[in-house]
């Protein structure tokens, strides 16, 4: 979409004036133009209002220290005695209301291209998890969490941090570019809010409320954000990342999704062996559990209760699967039954059980999973 | 009463010991009690601003779990809110309010008493909740359900309870200054003639019954939620999560106001003394006060743009948002027009209302970009936003609190401070104010959410010097505590007047002034 | 000169207290009104849609002869399940394509795979916000609490009708409902009191 004309004669004026601030545009320290064509409309908004204020400090604070250097006692000023004209008073209520309304005129406009409430081509259901989101969409019967996979000994600085450190998942939202894709924001538990800066999209997820908002990629590439909204202990470990592909590309994840879908359909009917548990038992952990309970099993005290060791872990196998299915009421803990597969829940039970100084020798079975729902 | 109290302390004098302080009903004892409280508690929250700040001087998690990060940002946010900023300008409204109006003493001098000393035990009952089980409550001053509700602390009791607390406190403050002001002004302080500083507080004492009030609602509701069974903001009973941001704001905006308002009448007394020129334009600047205060109400959603509301709201709460500027604007113009043509002197007082004049404004206009829907969706939650309220908070607020000591201190205690330890606190405290804050407006345009206590990594450089600016900030105040002491003790002798361009009844009396201020009211001409 | 001292300081005491009485009034009046707010909430949202809640109308109420066969409304199912209420739900139909005015009826499927009856509300909302004042239902599983017995599997129906007056720019039309254990009732509380699980 074209910059209006009023945009681009104030932007020209701004870089002409400050070229040097011009020169940070749309680097790591402002606003991303990003790669839908409302994200750059926002963008050029910001940048309009930007220089706007930017004049109108110059002009303010030019006089001010105009008046500070020149009106000094110590220079020899005499005070003045006016101390009104209504002439000046009435001129500097109404210019900045007319400013105002040169502002509010390109806002609306963009605003309402945002609330555009159209048709779109694709709609994905994006839900807010204590700490995750779980990506549904609705016209490919596709649907899988994304969890932070930046690993904790990154986090607690024991390995040098990754290039995309916090700003990576195991499964990004995969979407093709150039269709509209209608986001349908809500949460399960507290509020979350699901933002995207390249996409221009930001939006509160709601428990019980939907939320709607649009976004076409016109670029395909790798789109990283964060949740927005304090929503407890891991707020800050709960990115976004967005997977723009062509659509030829897009079809064929969508197919190898399905595939892998009926793959691990089958995996669950297996008997699995205490290896295999074991190792894929330590991936679930990690990306579902460790956020929590910790790698090293020991949890935070007083937030969340250590597995190594625990009466839970070493006790019964009902009650240690019962509450991995159904989650404890009234903590953090989830119900994970609606989360993971069978061979997930029995494959990090298992793990739970046999980690850190845990050796009861259990190994859970897919099948025992099943059975216990 | 008051009368035969007053005869009785006539014949005794002040009286003495922690009686003085325990019982006192005497304006300037309790003024004194109220900013020594605010002063602690801007230690204690400045020492969990420095916590955060610690935390994020590097990425990766060094010093605290993200539980304990999420109490300090908290904790942080409540007690400078209700426990720095509030206090100060009540004890500034003590202090100053009788001695400009030409008053004896405050209306109600017994519930002044009262209502200063709930504010200890409801700090003591907020602080308490990071030693109990579970921790101290970690949801965000903000408090939004169902985080603050099916998912809190235990400890959130004991928060509901200081709440109640600190707003009963707030009520009755106001309450007594609208009834010193509207009634005990001495013979021909009209209403028009009282000063900017009293316009202000007169204003913000009717925004504090208005808006504390429903602040209370907000948490019975919340309280009643979480244990007597209704669902004001739970969906499951039929209520909503996102009625309580709306609750919540509507008391939330006009507070923002409450904050900054006296500290705009405090740089309205300030700047004429030190221009020796009179304010410009005195009406249009009581009439903008009275009208930022009234859009105050009618804004508040602009708080919640992102949780989705129909567009003609958000076109609405976003015209009366950019409307605010308008008089933001005039008081602005109106400080420059009084400095233009004076004969300016750079005393402390004056210096911290200049960096408060350029500051404030800064912050005005990230709130003014703040407002515009689109750009909003982009800045929300972010740094930016950090940026903007710090900018009219610190250097706003205050900024402002500190101008006022620094221009009243002399007429406290009789004595002048030292100059050129007044100059270091403010070079530091305005160099290390921006060194904090600017850079959050780049990280916060960047894409870095607020209330996170590890960041990816092209937040890094800025972060680091945040901290370190905030440190430096956060140390400097040290030396305004060894400032205020010694002038306290001791320094050399101020006069009635103190500054050549200061004008008002508080500059008749004495330095120090008698314990009671005007026993026969002044005349006003 | 204490009989003239006193008189103006007693009037202005008298003057005080009666100012802060009514001050205190203002107070209390302004305590009530952050408890109005939650009323008049649900009116102005009636009014504007503002939290996406939809609209409950009589059956009779609606005009058979105002169908808009010239206009076709895409609407799409959602379901949701709240925080760890272990139910199965979703939609039997994923969308259908809609006459404003025209009458319709959607069934949900709910499955309750525990071993006790658990105690639910559906929560209804629509997307975009400005849709939902346009969404009326006449029969809808949300208006009451649902009980499911242990094991059972239930079908669901709504009745929804899209007011002609749905503003031409909405094309599409989601209805989402999220099933909350209804409060006091979470149904992992009742597994752990129970010793057989």
């Amino acid at each position: 979409m074209m910059a209006s004309p009023r945009t681009a004669a104030a932007s020209l004026l701004a870089a002409l004036l400050l070229s040097p601030l011009a020169a940070l545009a749309n680097s790591s320290v402002n606003m991303r133009q990003g790669v839908t064509p409302l994200s750059r409309d926002i963008y050029d908004l910001h940048m309009l209002i930007t220089w706007v204020c930017v004049a109108i400090g110059l002009v303010v604070f030019g006089a001010m220290f105009y008046s500070i250097f020149k009106h000094r006692k110590a220079a020899g000023a005499k005070a003045a005695h006016f101390h009104e004209n209504v002439a000046v008073e009435v001129v500097w209520t109404i210019v900045p209301f007319v400013i105002l309304i040169g502002m509010a005129i390109p806002a609306t406009k963009t605003l309402l291209a945002i609330e555009d409430v159209g048709d779109a081509d694709i709609s994905i259901q994006v839900t807010g998890y204590q700490w995750k989101w779980k990506y549904a969409y609705l016209d490919h019967d596709i649907d899988f969490f994304s969890n932070l996979s930046t690993t904790p000994e990154q986090i607690n600085n024991q390995q040098p941090k990754g290039e995309h450190y916090l700003l990576e998942v195991d499964q990004p939202l995969v979407v093709p570019v150039n269709k509209k894709i209608r986001f349908l924001i809500t949460s399960n538990d507290v509020i979350h809010s699901f933002w995207a800066p390249d996409l221009g999209v930001k939006r509160d997820a709601v428990p019980g409320f939907i939320n709607a908002s649009w976004a076409t990629i016109e670029e395909p590439g790798i789109y990283r954000g964060q949740c927005t909204e304090l929503c407890g202990v891991n707020h800050g470990f709960m990115p976004v990342v967005i997977d723009a592909r062509s659509q030829a590309d897009f079809d064929q994840w969508v197919v190898g999704q399905k595939a892998e879908k009926v793959a691990m359909q089958k995996a669950a009917e297996e008997t699995w062996t205490m290896a295999r548990l074991m190792q894929h038992g330590a991936e679930v952990y990690a990306r579902a559990c460790s956020a929590c309970h910790q790698a090293n099993g020991k949890g935070l005290p007083g937030a969340f209760p250590a597995l190594d060791g625990s009466a839970l872990t070493i006790g019964p196998l009902d009650a240690h699967l019962g509450i991995v299915l159904n989650g404890k009421p009234g903590t953090a803990m989830q119900a994970f039954g609606a989360q993971l597969n069978d061979a997930d829940i029995a494959a990090v039970v298992t793990y739970e059980r046999n980690a850190w100084s845990n050796a009861t020798g259990d190994a859970v079975q897919p099948a025992q999973v099943k059975a216990a729902r | 009463m008051t009368t035969q109290e007053s005869h009785h302390d006539e014949h005794h004098g002040k009286p003495y010991g922690i009686g003085r302080w325990l019982f006192s009903t005497n304006h300037k004892d309790i003024g004194t009690m109220y900013l020594w409280f605010s002063f602690t508690m801007f230690l204690v929250g400045g020492a969990m601003a420095l916590v955060i700040r610690s935390e994020l001087f590097q990425p990766g998690l060094q010093l605290v779990d993200p539980h304990f990060f999420n109490q300090m940002t908290t904790m942080h946010g409540l007690i400078m809110v209700f426990g720095a900023v509030m206090p100060a300008f009540v004890g500034l409204a003590n202090w100053q309010i009788p001695m400009m109006l030409g008053a004896p003493d405050m209306a109600f001098p017994r519930l002044n008493n009262w209502s200063f000393w709930l504010l200890p035990f409801a700090f003591a009952t907020l602080l308490s909740t990071l030693f109990m089980e579970g921790g101290a409550p970690a949801f965000g001053w903000t408090f939004y359900a169902p985080l603050s509700s099916t998912f809190a602390p235990a400890s959130t009791d004991f928060f509901i309870l200081s709440i109640h607390i600190m707003g009963i406190s707030s009520i009755l403050g106001a309450i007594n200054i609208i009834a010193t002001i509207l009634n005990m002004r001495a013979p021909g302080m009209t209403l028009m003639k009282m000063p900017l500083f009293v316009w202000s507080w007169l204003i913000t004492a009717f925004l504090l019954i208005a808006a504390m009030p429903v602040l209370a609602g907000a948490v019975t509701m919340l309280l009643t939620d979480r244990h007597f069974g209704t669902s004001f903001f739970d969906a499951a009973g039929g209520g909503d999560p996102v009625m309580f941001q709306h609750v919540f704001w509507f008391f939330g905006h006009p507070e923002v106001y409450i904050m900054i308002l006296p500290a705009f009448g405090i740089v309205s007394e300030i700047i004429p003394a030190f221009a020796r020129k009179p304010l410009f334009g005195r009406t249009s600047m009581i009439i903008a006060i009275a009208s930022i205060a009234g859009l105050s109400f009618i804004v508040w959603a602009h708080h919640m743009f992102a949780v989705g509301m129909p567009v003609a709201g958000e076109l609405f709460f976003m015209y009366t948002t950019m409307l605010i500027a308008v008089p933001t604007g005039v008081k602005v113009f109106n400080w420059v027009s009084t400095m233009w043509r004076g004969s300016l002197t750079f005393e402390p007082p004056m210096l911290f209302s200049l960096a408060f004049v350029v500051l404030f404004t800064i912050g005005g206009f990230s709130g003014l970009m703040l407002a515009i829907v689109p750009a909003d969706f982009q800045y929300h939650d972010t740094y930016f936003v950090v940026a903007h309220f710090h900018y009219v908070l610190v250097p706003g607020a205050i900024f402002g609190i500190i101008a006022g000591v620094y221009y009243w201190l002399p007429k406290w205690t009789g004595n002048m401070y030292s100059m050129a330890l007044a100059k270091w606190h403010f070079w530091l405290s305005v160099i290390g104010v921006n060194i904090t804050f600017f850079p959050m407006h780049f990280t916060g345009l960047a894409g870095m959410p607020r209330r996170i206590p590890d960041y990816a990594l092209q937040f890094a450089d800025f972060n680091m010097l945040s901290t370190l600016g905030a440190f430096m900030f956060g140390f400097s105040q040290l030396l305004f505590l060894v400032l205020v002491l010694n002038t306290v003790r001791g320094g050399t002798k101020a006069t009635a007047s103190v500054w050549e361009g200061a004008h008002g009844l508080e500059w008749t009396l004495s330095s120090p002034p008698p314990f009671h201020s005007f026993t026969t009211p002044p005349q006003v001409k | 000169m204490n009989g003239t001292l006193q008189d103006p300081v007693q009037a202005r005491e008298t003057a005080n207290r009666r100012l802060g009485k009514r001050l205190l009034l203002v107070t209390l009046a302004m305590f009530g009104f952050g408890y109005a707010l939650v009323p008049l909430y649900d009116v102005f949202c009636d009014i504007t849609g503002l939290n996406g809640k939809t609209g409950r109308i009589d059956a009779a109420s609606v005009p058979a002869a105002a169908v808009d066969r010239t206009r076709v409304i895409n609407v799409e199912f959602v379901a949701n399940v709240n925080g760890n209420l272990p139910w199965l739900f979703a939609p039997q139909t994923r969308r259908m394509t809609v006459h404003p005015g025209e009458r319709r009826l959607i069934h949900y499927v709910v499955e309750n795979p525990t071993a006790q009856p658990i105690v639910a509300q559906a929560v209804p909302s629509v997307a975009p916000t400005v849709a939902s004042r346009y969404f009326d239902k006449t029969e809808c599983f949300c208006f009451t609490r649902q009980t499911l017995a242990a094991g059972e599997r239930r079908e669901m129906p709504a009745v929804f009708v899209i007011d002609p007056d749905l503003p031409s720019e909405v094309g599409t039309v989601t209805l989402s409902y999220t099933f909350f254990a209804a409060p006091g009732t979470e149904p992992t509380a009742l597994a752990q009191a129970d010793p057989s699980r």
